[in-house]
């Protein structure tokens, strides 16, 4: 069965259950790391530094091995959005004329602080995809749970994870009964209205499904607090030897920004 | 011999719609060792029977009696849902964890087990049932008499005294069903069982009790 495009990544596939069994980070280690790299990356304005960022993300994700079709298709969404940012920064930001398009001048500072976002947004992407595409949303759910994320997120994003499947399954079977009586998307009152009743038989179903998870999750002693198996687990050497490194390597990021 | 009830509905009141009751002074009594089939049409209550024992719904009037003592409110039920082990129509209500493991071991870890000792008991459990390599598979890509064989034992885990069994053989194809069968019967476990299946309820039930109209026609007082 395949879980569709955008669940890519988010389904437990079972290749990539075995990938996580020989993951030897701590996914909690991963999420900090990744969070205390966008945080530092975010901060930074000079040149040098961002290079440099940009050059540990992409060790980094040649490191961990990230599967080239994933990074190319993550890479090239983004870069999408930061071509809109390239092509109108100039333009908005005032400042020195660099050049000028159908009377509207774009600006050096614009150019810099457009590919100044650029690199920074790269920089990240490269960075969670290294330290975090190969941890299963669910060991990142729990992981996010022990390091005192909002349980209502946590559980969410769980949720959100089992669940997706079986409503997309529920959506099909909808789209199918509709087919099946002749149904062919118009632009028309019918096709609307019968869409809005697609939608709301989906919110319907979803709910009444939540309510039955929640009491079969009662019967089983929830008491809303998520337990899991790897509640015990401990941080091993490999954890602070890569977050020593990760402290050493961030601080010489900020080094560089701050000019030596 | 007069054995003690490990659970007695009496004289229990329901309805979704004050206009329609659902049930109405149904009686119900289920002693150690027996295994009770429930029967009755579509709608006419079944499910929301097995609810009431678990107090997952709460009756109008009436009491629910179990393991010795009256339940009402919510924190009595705890217990009640932990010595009761209720098997859902639908599968994938119950299956709610990434991995068949997690899954299982989710009501050992809500007891208050140590991760360890929850990760001892699903593993136990699952090989029980036969489905000792289950473990790391992911629930919702389980076929659907697997995923009713792995909700079994996640109701396993927790070691029930009672199990209500809310249709269990519904989607199932032969083989799931003889397995299934020969499973709940070497249980030791007192039953209450929803099922259509004539067959099945013929080979398990040591007893019928009829629900019509609101009300429960028990063989046995």
């Amino acid at each position: 069965m395949n879980a569709g495009d955008s669940a890519e990544g988010w389904a437990a596939g079972d290749v990539r259950f075995r990938m996580l069994s020989d993951t030897t980070l701590d996914p909690r280690t991963r999420l900090l790391a990744a969070v205390a790299f966008a945080i530092v990356v975010t901060a930074l304005h000079d040149r040098a530094a961002l290079a440099v960022a940009l050059a540990m993300a992409a060790a980094a994700v040649l490191v961990a091995g990230v599967p080239a079709r994933m990074l190319l298709r993550r890479v090239l969404a983004l870069d999408g959005l930061m071509l809109v940012v390239l092509a109108t920064l100039p333009f908005t930001v005032p400042g020195e004329p660099l050049a000028s398009v159908a009377g509207l001048s774009a600006s050096r500072e614009g150019l810099g602080q457009a590919m100044a976002i650029a690199v920074k947004a790269n920089a990240v992407l490269l960075m969670l995809l290294a330290l975090l595409s190969r941890v299963l949303a669910p060991a990142l759910g729990h992981a996010l749970g022990r390091l005192g994320a909002p349980p209502a997120l946590v559980h969410l994003l769980l949720f959100t994870v089992r669940y997706l499947d079986v409503l997309t399954a529920e959506l099909a079977r909808l789209r199918r009964a509709m087919t099946a009586r002749g149904f062919r998307p118009r632009t028309d009152r019918h096709t609307w209205r019968s869409l809005g009743w697609l939608v709301g038989m989906l919110m319907v179903r979803s709910f009444e499904r939540a309510e039955r998870v929640l009491a079969a999750m009662k019967c089983r002693g929830f008491d809303g607090r998520f337990r899991s198996l790897d509640d015990d687990t401990r941080l091993a050497a490999a954890d602070a030897v890569f977050g020593c490194g990760a402290i050493v390597l961030l601080t010489g990021l900020l080094w560089l920004e701050a000019g030596w | 011999m007069v054995r003690e009830p490990l659970i007695r509905l009496e004289g229990v009141c329901f309805g979704y719609d004050p206009a329609r009751p659902v049930l109405d002074h149904a009686t119900l009594t289920l002693a150690a060792g027996e295994r009770v089939a429930l029967v009755g049409d579509n709608g006419s209550g079944k499910t929301t029977l097995l609810h009431l024992v678990v107090g997952l719904l709460k009756p109008a009037a009436g009491t629910v009696w179990a393991f010795g003592r009256e339940r009402r409110i919510e924190r009595d039920f705890t217990e009640v849902r932990a010595r009761a082990g209720l098997l859902f129509q639908d599968p994938d209500d119950q299956l709610f964890c990434p991995t068949v493991l997690e899954d299982v071991a989710f009501g050992p870890l809500n007891l208050g087990r140590r991760p360890a000792e929850a990760r001892a008991i699903a593993e136990a459990t699952l090989a029980d049932l036969g489905l000792g390599d289950f473990g790391a598979r992911i629930t919702h890509r389980l076929s659907g008499g697997e995923k009713r064989l792995v909700t079994l034992a996640t109701v396993l885990a927790m070691q029930p005294d009672v199990l209500l069994l809310d249709e269990p053989t519904v989607g199932l194809d032969e083989r799931s069903l003889r397995r299934l069968t020969e499973l709940l019967e070497a249980r030791p476990q007192a039953m209450l069982i929803v099922s259509h299946d004539g067959a099945f309820r013929e080979r398990l039930a040591t007893r019928v009790a009829s629900l019509r109209e609101g009300r429960i026609n028990d063989a046995c007082p």
